[in-house]
């Protein structure tokens, strides 16, 4: 039995009836197209899969698309604002804080949040603040560099 | 001086990937797309006594199911490209016939209109399983037990002696003998993108297209169209966006083969994803050898001799190099050490469990493990300083190149160098005061060092099971812009910067001025693929020598519109001049300025009194052809098929410090060091990217991870939250430095 929903994805409403069992990451990739939220585990342990929900880093491989219902998504491919990149984009391109790219636009969207919360972050607090991504090219040295570029970015920018 | 080569450029791949617009398999998105779903061995050993598939035949959205049987004769055996004397050589079937030999082996597939029926469906396939004595310990499995493939009679795949020198008189010949038991766990790749496999034939043409995460799309192009009866020029695989490999898409796997089949079958694209549980079940592991390491050495601290005596779990089957993997281990054992004698005894050992393959170094890490133990425990017995015993027994920088007791010659080295350049760097002495000062205050500190070497650029053909060259194509368009077309097939190492720093500097433009293409056997000429540390010295150089073609030809071009002798030309910032008095050191002008509005129309090329022209200039001249040379071939593109003449021989140091909590056991660290040589640096941000990877893999090794199998041969680690890969807090800052000393045997 199928039931509507209503989510707002990256500023666009979207109607669509969709199964209960259907996974947030399912209804993002599959029927929004959106291909640029991964799925590296399905246990909510890798992060790959991570977007906003209402400004909260989720992980949406752990997650129905009914419960979404009535909210705010943004996935990686929102992030940048009127064809600029985000700053943390940026910090990941300037300080090659990705190889193959595949956990990136997860790594991406939780250091977002990161740097919302705690716009001055130590190299501490930023790894800690990633733990629930996992990355398996980079050794996570550069997302470090990166997400530090970030920051200092946004201070500027403010 | 270089423009790009040797600068920490950022990568031009990127854009794509942190805005989420890159394509991996599963983003490929074609219509009238069917899912497939395996049915997986639940137990490790079994009999499949029957395989009841009706309910599943009538569950909504099922189109087809499949069993071992009903492909038995149709699709060929898993490959294994491995040549060893002897070897046993199990049919490994891309579906169990009669038996199941590991927990996940594929024993049925179900194709459906949506990925959630495919899963469904599988529930309802019933398996009727006679449970079979398992063999889990590889050291049993070699000593007797269960026996998993009958008719070879016990579970001994093959057996190896390698080395040179006499090992017995070295063993006479020391002071002291010192053994230590190796044990290098399994460890599973954990690429963050499983396996993804997309096949879609189209029956007009009768022609399949298939789309796999993989290291290798020339190699698989071949080995699928084998193993399923299609001519080799019917099948093209797209590699397209790959999440990671470390090896374990170094492979021609049971699913590809599969795949490419049904969607014959069906006449429709067919789609698999892994899943993590999949990922961890059937894709391929690595390390897995339990040994003994036996050294000799003289009261000062000189190695005499060196054996080690290994079994290697190599799993149920033979994926494409299983039983290869330890024999490069044989290669690595002298390190970097002057070692007169070296044996090593490896008996390959079947086991119900994944196939061991390709992992991260692939036989390598263990050989250095092996001898920067040995090194170790030796520095122990002789109560002499780790550091000193590695410095007795290096090679000097001059002795290059150097022959090692295991029957290989290394290029080039300054192991020393590298050496006292992390002594340095780490501040080693005073770190020994502190570390005595701090044990005396009852902490648990340690110093840790490996000196290692690694056989990489693999490699000559001479030594590889399926050649050992890589290919390039350069070709310079009308309008000025390069397309470079590797035949290897980057996953994350950045070779479409690398390369393109490569190519523009050669040419003299603009790095955005040169695309780099791979993974796509209908565009690019045959390769072999990236894996063994060897796209970018292997393959690197074919693009380089490609330009250097590439360019013979546009020197003759330029010569004879700028009416002087090929010799009387000058190439410099892209541009030839008669004489050498060109000053111009940037990049050419391309013909077609990058950013102004479109010109709608080549222009016409302009070579009326020039007394310099571009190169690319010389393109649209060559691809107009109304002013060649005589004998000319139009158009202005190279092609070449690089083989190395032996393999590169990169080394350093690395140096760890880590405090042991005496409550917890925790690791933590307090420093860590790493200067490497890898030669010449074409993009020390890329280079320094690759070695935090590599350090942190092996961390992961060290304290975290491993896959166990119980002793039924159920995989306890069978998901990310039991199979533990380093996080970001676990980790320290590395502190990384370099020395740079050339190869001879590599023109890059």
């Amino acid at each position: 039995m199928k039931q509507a929903i209503s989510i707002n994805v990256n500023g666009v409403d979207h109607h669509d009836e969709v199964e209960p069992r259907l996974l947030l990451v399912h209804y993002l990739r599959d029927l929004l197209a959106l291909t640029g939220t991964h799925i590296g585990c399905e246990t909510s342990i890798c992060g790959a899969c991570t977007v906003l929900l209402d400004g909260q880093a989720v992980k949406s491989c752990t997650m129905f698309a009914v419960q979404a219902n009535g909210d705010n998504i943004t996935t990686i491919e929102g992030l940048a604002a009127n064809g600029s990149l985000h700053p943390v984009q940026e910090g990941f391109w300037e300080k090659h804080g990705l190889q193959c790219g595949y956990c990136t636009p997860g790594v991406i969207i939780a250091a977002a949040q990161l740097i919302d919360r705690n716009p001055d972050p130590s190299r501490e607090e930023i790894r800690h603040g990633l733990e629930g991504n996992l990355c398996r090219c980079t050794g996570y040295q550069h997302i470090v560099e990166a997400v530090e570029y970030a920051a200092k970015k946004t201070a500027a920018g403010e | 001086m270089s423009k790009y080569v040797g600068q920490r450029i950022k990568r031009t791949e990127d854009p794509r990937l942190i805005k989420g617009l890159a394509h991996y398999v599963d983003d490929v998105r074609l219509p009238d797309t069917l899912h497939v779903a395996f049915v997986r061995s639940i137990y490790a050993h079994a009999r499949i006594a029957g395989i009841d598939v009706t309910e599943a035949l009538k569950a909504s959205g099922v189109v087809a199911v499949y069993t071992g049987e009903d492909i038995a004769t149709k699709v060929g055996p898993v490959p294994c490209a491995a040549a060893l004397p002897d070897l046993k050589v199990p049919d490994y079937r891309v579906l169990a016939t009669d038996k199941a030999l590991f927990v996940g082996h594929p024993i049925a597939a179900v194709v459906a209109t949506d990925k959630y029926l495919a899963r469904d469906a599988v529930d309802l396939i019933s398996v009727d399983y006679e449970e079979l004595p398992v063999v889990v310990d590889v050291e049993s499995a070699a000593s007797g037990g269960p026996v998993i493939h009958e008719k070879f009679g016990n579970n001994i795949a093959y057996t190896l002696t390698s080395g040179e020198g006499d090992i017995d008189a070295a063993m006479n010949a020391a002071d002291h003998i010192v053994k230590q038991r190796m044990v290098h766990q399994r460890l599973a790749p954990i690429a963050m993108e499983g396996r993804g496999v997309l096949a879609r034939y189209f029956p007009g043409e009768e022609e399949l297209t298939l789309w796999s995460s993989t290291q290798i799309p020339h190699l698989m192009r071949t080995q699928v169209a084998l193993m399923i009866g299609l001519g080799e020029h019917k099948l093209r695989v797209i590699t397209p966006e790959v999440g990671g490999g470390f090896g374990s898409k170094l492979n021609v796997y049971a699913e590809e083969a599969l795949l490419s089949w049904i969607s014959i079958q069906l006449g429709k694209p067919v789609k698999w994803i892994e899943s993590r549980r999949e990922n961890m079940q059937a894709t391929i592991h690595g390390r897995a050898q339990v040994g003994t390491v036996e050294v000799g050495c003289k009261n000062d601290g000189t190695i005499t001799g060196l054996r080690y005596n290994v079994f290697a779990d190599l799993g149920a089957y033979h994926q494409l190099l299983t039983p290869a993997i330890p024999t490069l281990t044989g290669l690595m054992l002298s390190g970097a050490y002057r070692i007169p004698a070296i044996q090593m005894n490896v008996t390959g050992v079947f086991t119900n469990k994944m196939s061991t393959d390709a992992y991260r170094g692939a036989g390598r890490p263990e050989a250095t493990y092996v001898v920067e133990r040995a090194m170790d425990i030796v520095a122990a017995e002789l109560k002499i300083d780790p550091v000193e015993v590695r410095r007795k027994n290096f090679p000097a920088k001059d002795e290059f190149p150097f022959h090692v007791a295991t029957g290989l010659d290394y290029d080039s080295g300054d192991y020393e160098a590298a050496l006292d350049k992390a002594l340095d760097l780490s501040g080693y002495a005073k770190l020994r005061e502190e570390q005595t000062k701090a044990r005396a205050e009852g902490k648990i500190i340690g110093i840790g060092m490996s000196s290692y070497v690694e056989i990489c650029a693999l490699g000559p053909s001479q030594a590889m099971p399926a050649g050992g060259w890589e290919s390039a194509t350069v070709r310079i368009e009308p309008t000025g812009k390069v397309t470079v077309m590797t035949g290897t097939s980057p996953h994350g190492q950045g070779q479409e910067t690398s390369f393109a720093q490569i190519a523009a500097d050669e040419l003299g433009v603009d790095l955005h001025d040169v695309t780099v293409i791979h993974g796509d056997t209908a565009i690019v000429q045959y390769g072999i693929g990236t894996f063994g540390s060897r796209a970018t010295a292997v393959g690197g150089t074919a693009v380089l020598i490609a330009i250097q073609k590439l360019k013979e030809k546009a020197a003759k071009i330029a010569a004879h519109i700028l009416q002087c002798e090929t010799s009387g030309l000058c190439f410099e910032g892209g541009r030839y001049s008669r004489q050498a008095a060109a000053t111009n050191t940037g990049v050419s002008e391309p013909v077609v300025p990058v950013g102004e509005a479109p010109a709608g129309a080549l222009p016409e090329p302009d070579t009326e009194g020039r007394s310099t022209l571009t190169i690319q200039e010389i393109a649209l001249i060559a691809h107009i052809a109304k002013e060649l040379p005589p004998d000319t071939e139009p158009g202005l593109s190279a092609t070449y098929f690089f083989e190395p003449k032996n393999f590169t021989f990169p080394f350093g140091t690395h140096i760890c410090v880590v405090e042991i909590d005496k409550e917890t056991g925790e690791t933590k660290f307090l420093r860590y060091v790493a200067v490497d040589d890898c030669g010449k640096v074409i993009n020390p941000l890329l280079v320094d990217g690759q070695i935090h990877g590599g350090i942190v893999q092996a961390i992961g090794q060290a304290l975290y991870e491993e896959v166990v199998y119980d002793e039924q041969g159920q995989l306890v680690t069978g998901e990310l939250m039991d199979y533990a890969i380093p996080r970001a807090s676990q980790l320290p800052w590395f502190e990384l430095d370099r020395t740079e000393t050339p190869s001879p045997v590599n023109p890059l």
